[in-house]
This record gives C-alpha cells, sequence and structure tokens, in this order.
C-alpha cells in the first residue's frame, strides 16, 4: 500500500480516538468509537493480518457499537463533565 | 482532579511511546518472535493437521487452551451482564414504567393499562411498546430479507475458518447480530419468542461444554487435553485429519457460545434489564 494512503488512514484513526472521548454527545462518541474501529480494521488489513482485522470489523464496528448505542438509548444521551 | 488525570495519562503514553522504540521493526524475519516457534507452526501446519490457515490451527490448536479460556470469558461477560442489569420481576419499578399499551389492530385505537388492570382476552389487541412507532414497511422488509442471508454468511464463516479468515467468533458475532438486526427492525418480544433467554443461556453454556469437553474427551481416551490425536478412532479418519476435525467440533462451540452470549447482552441491555421493550 501506498504510505500516503497509510498515513491518511493513521490520521484518521488518531482523530476518531481523540474526537470519541472529546464529544460530549455520548450517541456521537460510539458512532465515533464505530468508526475508529472501522479505521483498526483497515489498518489490520494492510499489516496482512486479515483474521485480526475480521474480528475487529464484527465485534469492535459491528456488534459493540450496536451496544453503546443500546445503552445509550436506555440512559442519558448527554455526559456531565 | 482532571489535571492528574492528564498528567497520568501523558505520562503513561509518553512511557508505551519510549518503550515501543525498542520493539523490532514490523515484519522483520529476525524478531524473536518470528525466529523460535513460528516457522514452525507456518511450515508444518498443512502437514500436521490439514488446516491451511495457519491462524485457525494456531488459535484452536496449538493455542487452545487460551482460546478455551477466551470462550470463557465470553460466557462470563453474558452471565455478569445478566446478574449486573437484568431486572427479575416487576417490583421495584415506577407507577407509570408499569403501564403496558395495547394496540386494537383492526381500528388502530391504542389501549393503556395501568398497573394492576386487566390484559384485553381478545387476539385483536397487540402488544406495544410504550415508544412504540408505526412498523416501516421498507427496513421490516429488508431486514426479513437479510436476516437469513446473514445468517447462512455467519455459518459459512464458522465453517470455512479452516481456509479463509474466520472461524467461532466472527461467525458467532454474525450470526448474533442476524438476531440483533431482527429485534431492532421489529421488536424485541418477537426476537425474544424465536430466542428465549433460557435458550440463550443454555446455548451458551453448551458452548463452552463442547468445548471444555472435546478436551476432556482426548483426556479419557488416554492422550493430553485438546490432543485431538485422540479423537481418531472416534470419528474414523486418520490422526491428522482428527486435528482438522477437532478443530472445527471445538470452533463449533465458540460460534454457538459467542452468538447466543451476544444476543442475551443486547436484549438485557436494550429492554433495561427487564426483557419485555426493546429499542
Amino acid at each position: 500500500m501506498f504510505w500516503q494512503l497509510d498515513l491518511a488512514v493513521l490520521t484518521l484513526v488518531v482523530f476518531a480516538g481523540i474526537g470519541s472521548l472529546m464529544i460530549k454527545d455520548l450517541l456521537g462518541a460510539g458512532i465515533l468509537f464505530g468508526a475508529y474501529s472501522f479505521l483498526m480494521c483497515l489498518m489490520w488489513t494492510v499489516m496482512g493480518a486479515v483474521d485480526v482485522a475480521f474480528t475487529e470489523a464484527c465485534v469492535g464496528a459491528g456488534v459493540s457499537t450496536v451496544f453503546f448505542v443500546a445503552a445509550v438509548f436506555r440512559t442519558t444521551r448527554r455526559t456531565k463533565d | 482532579m482532571k489535571i492528574i488525570g492528564l498528567f497520568i495519562v501523558v505520562l503513561t503514553g509518553g512511557f508505551l511511546i519510549y518503550a515501543a522504540a525498542d520493539f523490532p521493526a514490523w515484519g522483520d524475519p529476525n524478531s524473536p518472535a518470528s525466529l523460535h516457534v513460528s516457522p514452525y507452526y507456518l511450515e508444518t501446519t498443512v502437514e500436521l493437521t490439514h488446516v491451511p490457515n495457519a491462524v485457525t490451527s494456531v488459535v484452536a490448536d496449538y493455542r487452545g487452551y487460551d482460546t478455551m479460556f477466551e470462550t470463557t470469558v465470553i460466557f462470563t461477560a453474558g452471565v455478569v451482564c445478566f446478574f449486573v442489569l437484568r431486572a427479575l420481576g416487576r417490583k421495584g419499578l415506577r407507577e407509570e414504567s408499569q403501564e403496558r399499551l395495547y394496540r386494537h389492530v383492526l381500528t388502530g385505537v391504542t389501549v393503556r393499562v395501568k398497573a394492576g388492570g386487566k390484559i384485553p382476552e381478545s387476539s385483536d389487541f397487540q402488544r406495544i411498546d410504550v415508544s412504540w412507532t408505526p412498523p416501516d414497511l421498507i427496513i421490516k422488509t429488508i431486514c426479513r430479507l437479510l436476516v437469513p442471508f446473514i445468517q447462512l454468511f455467519g455459518l459459512y464463516v464458522i465453517c470455512f475458518g479452516h481456509y479463509s479468515p474466520g472461524g467461532g467468533f466472527q461467525g458467532g458475532v454474525i450470526l448474533g447480530a442476524s438476531i440483533i438486526v431482527y429485534a431492532i427492525s421489529t421488536d424485541l418480544r418477537s426476537a425474544v419468542q424465536r430466542f428465549r433467554e433460557k435458550t440463550d443461556a443454555l446455548l451458551a453454556a453448551t458452548g463452552v461444554f463442547i468445548y471444555a469437553g472435546t478436551g476432556a474427551l482426548c483426556l479419557l481416551l488416554g492422550f493430553n487435553f485438546l490432543d485431538y490425536h485422540a479423537l481418531a478412532p472416534i470419528l474414523f479418519v486418520d490422526r491428522v485429519m482428527a486435528r482438522s476435525h477437532g478443530i472445527f467440533i471445538v470452533e463449533v462451540g465458540v460460534g454457538i457460545a459467542v452468538m447466543s452470549t451476544m444476543i442475551w447482552i443486547y436484549n438485557v441491555l436494550a429492554s433495561r434489564g427487564h426483557y419485555d421493550e426493546g429499542l
């Protein structure tokens, strides 16, 4: 893979990670965390670890995002801090 | 407090980045990890286990203990979610959350039944969620069409883990996601009707039991724990093929455990522990 594309994905990973920590809206944080997982899945694929990427796509970007959304719907959407 | 937290995080992150500089370069063939056991696994996996995907043979055979306890961890996560979140019975609920809504299907009239009230005995009345919205035809139809294909793909991932990326964990999550999609697109009760809580709990335990039971069976036949060679006389195959089949049996166990745990956690989480009204 071209290093430029690699760098772009890595930058997006960092931004998604920081964004999911900083954002006040918990639903948005959950979705950004899903985006982070999906970008990590791309990174694993680039490194040739296809099995890990598959697991990350299923568990990280798929089911855990659903769990976050369900938890947000059943609690509150705003953080206090 | 925030400043102390930030300080600790920055310090730990700095140490981690400093330590990462000592790691061997990515893909370095001379790094310690690629010198000792990895070449042995990569070179002999087809010869010894008939599994071309080295990751699967390492996960389920060479490192079988790790995977067994990972499955146990998943099962424990489900049980812990059950014990922490599940609210058995309707006691302790506030007055307004004991209300139930019924919809008269023929006229579209909604009936509110307060706490202690009687449920209408006609089959024309359909129980609906408090946050009920009319079912969307497009979403319902598309999800109904998608669910069988998702499940087929999940089975494919479990069964084809020997030859391509995939295996019990991924396939189990995909199978669980198909039921979750169904629960989201219709409502939780109709998903629970097809996959009851008791089934969830029993299947999660069964998956772990299949894994540990395969190991114990090998022990009973006079070999080491999880040494699939021992299964050769039972499965009527030679000893190398027995390892391949043993990996498959174990992956099926993992898939069952992961699938039912995912559904269990989602149902408990989405219904506030009441297993009644979902998202």
